[in-house]
């Protein structure tokens, strides 16, 4: 066994080396642009492009038309969400999402909040110039719009809802496992949704959201279904028919190819339109242009391939070695929780707090494991993970919360060692602990009046 | 993050990890911090009538920089007299370990956890003259 062990496969995959070995044709003899249709060059590196497009849409059950190129899955959520709201501006401008997605959707929900905002605030100042008959500067905008009643001014009324380039957006809150509730998205939606974004399987407890449920419902609603799919695709079925799903984002450095590479699905029937965010030569149809990335594609491919292949062995061979983490950790120590819904959860994922001991000095302790503190506590601001606070976990517990990805090439050697070495500096910072000590002598921790700092 | 070899030296072998008995009127407890903050520092000093520290104990919830931080204040009390103790500043702590800027914290944290110990020390003599006379 090597030294270090990785068990961080949410944050990226090691590259399977069967992918490089597809991919180092395209980095040497054929180089070509996939776009020149002049030479032998130009079709050798359309026809690799072409199979590509195949085996990714192969994966998630779609056509190869409807798989658009992108440098990852932040642009894809970013192309997703934005060429959405661009282009069915004149239909609506609400968007629901969840507080527990990725950085990727909620900043690009945000950006577009403010793009919003931001335009009322000019059409707020050019009413009150009109009203008043005079030019009008911000610093009296409140005043005058108090004075002139503006929420009740036909005009500015009208003006308000007109297509404004941003969005609303609802963030919905999840249940206590981590899952979307279903009649709570329903309630949310109202004749100018235009779409709901949510995450396939979450990145951080690795809750597994209902998507045909949520696919079903937004079909019969008539809004548009975004899923960040980047960390369950390859791992868990994923189907964009029997799930209903208009858009996904898929990254291919989370299964096993390289990175910088990524794919946004758009589905064609019912067809799904978008407005680019990256204009240019026209490429992919025109929804992302820029010269393809040919060997990467081709990885990506051969990637999303062999995770179509092996997945079901994979993903049942994965599921034993975490349940042995678990058991292994669980057994040897109280006080642990696993956070999130254990029965709708990703194969290879376990976030667990164990509590009194701190997340961040149970990582130092075992540096010879790289996995992934629940809580973000290196920020300045020390606040822990907004994912493991939505879902209720005491904060505590959040900062007590280590998040272990195993993938296709962790070994059981690996879990055993991880679980023996994480007992003994969990048993370790727990003698060094004073929470623990007073949990153990029935002391409510509650009670007790802290000194915040 | 990058620590200094210090704070992993104090991290991997704690000095003075223990519990003293609260009830022992020469015991002084400080506990400072919050869980919900992610650190929480209790720092004992057993105090001889004349104010001299003879010994500290130190229990810690926190990343490997508090508990650096209380390891390295339970060695610097030990032996001064609680004048001396009460001039030890986070910023000489920070300093020692070479505590990175979102680290300062922990530092400030051990500076309050010895006052919180003396404090307490002086309430429990206060009371027991108070008692006495």
């Amino acid at each position: 066994m090597k030294l270090p062990i990785y068990m961080d496969n949410h944050a990226t995959t090691p590259m399977d080396p069967r992918v490089l070995d597809v991919m180092l044709p395209y980095l040497r003899e054929d180089f070509g642009n996939a776009a020149s249709r002049n030479h032998v060059f130009g079709w050798k590196a359309e026809a690799a492009v072409k199979k590509a497009r195949q085996q990714v849409a192969e994966l998630i059950g779609a056509t190869d038309q409807e798989i658009v190129f992108t440098s990852g899955a932040t642009e894809s959520d970013n192309l997703a969400i934005k060429g959405v709201v661009e282009y069915y501006k004149s239909k609506g401008d609400h968007i629901i999402t969840l507080k527990t997605e990725h950085k990727a959707i909620l900043d690009t929900c945000k950006r577009l909040e403010r793009v919003r905002q931001e335009r009322l605030d000019e059409l707020k100042l050019l009413r009150l110039g009109q009203l008043a008959g005079r030019d009008v500067s911000p610093e009296e905008v409140a005043e005058l719009a108090a004075k002139h009643d503006l929420d009740n001014d036909e005009t500015y009324k009208k003006w308000a809802e007109l297509p404004t380039g941003g969005a609303r957006v609802t963030y919905l809150d999840v249940e206590k496992d981590g899952r979307v509730n279903l009649e709570k998205l329903e309630e949310a939606m109202t004749p100018k949704t235009v779409l709901v974004s949510i995450m396939f399987a979450n990145n951080e407890i690795g809750v597994v959201q209902p998507l045909a449920e949520i696919g079903a419902l937004c079909r019969k609603k008539g809004v548009l279904f975004h899923c960040d799919a980047v960390q369950g695709i390859g791992k868990v079925p994923f189907d964009v028919e029997a799930m209903k799903v208009d858009l996904a984002s898929i990254t291919s450095h989370k299964m096993y190819g390289p990175k910088g590479i990524g794919a946004l699905y758009v589905r064609r029937k019912p067809r799904v339109r978008i407005a680019p965010i990256i204009d240019g030569g026209g490429h992919e149809r025109g929804m992302r242009s820029g010269t393809l990335n040919v060997a990467a594609i081709v990885g990506f491919g051969h990637a999303a391939q062999l995770a179509r292949e092996e997945l079901a062995d994979e993903a049942a061979r994965i599921l034993r070695l975490r349940e042995k983490l678990r058991k292994g950790l669980t057994d040897a120590l109280d006080m642990t929780i696993i956070n999130g819904s254990m029965e709708h959860r990703l194969p290879g994922n376990l976030n667990i707090s164990f509590a009194h001991a701190e997340g961040e000095s149970l990582m130092m302790g075992i540096k010879d494991v790289a996995v992934s503190s629940g809580s973000a506590c290196t920020s300045a601001s020390l606040e822990p993970s907004y994912v493991l606070r939505a879902l209720g976990v005491d904060e505590e517990l959040a900062h007590s919360s280590i998040r272990f990805g195993l993938g296709r090439f962790t070994t059981e050697e690996e879990v055993d060692y991880v679980v023996q070495l994480v007992v003994d500096k969990v048993r370790k910072l727990r003698d060094m602990s004073p929470l623990y000590e007073m949990a153990k002598e029935g002391i409510d921790l509650k009670s007790i009046e802290w000194t915040a700092h | 993050m990058a620590y200094s070899d210090k704070v992993i030296d104090h991290y991997e072998n704690p000095r003075n990890v223990g519990t003293m008995d609260k009830e022992d009127p020469n015991v002084g407890t400080g506990l400072v911090g919050a869980p919900a903050c992610g650190d929480v520092m209790r720092l004992q000093l057993k105090i001889s009538d004349d104010g001299l520290i003879e010994d500290a104990r130190f229990k810690t919830f926190g990343c490997g920089s508090a508990i650096a931080s209380s390891s390295l204040v339970t060695e610097w009390v030990k032996g001064k007299t609680v004048d001396q103790a009460m001039t030890i500043s986070n910023k000489d702590v920070a300093r020692e370990l070479a505590l990175p800027p979102v680290k300062i914290h922990c530092s400030v944290l051990a500076e309050d956890a010895i006052k919180a110990a003396i404090e307490d020390f002086k309430k429990k003599r206060a009371a027991r003259k108070a008692q006495a006379s």
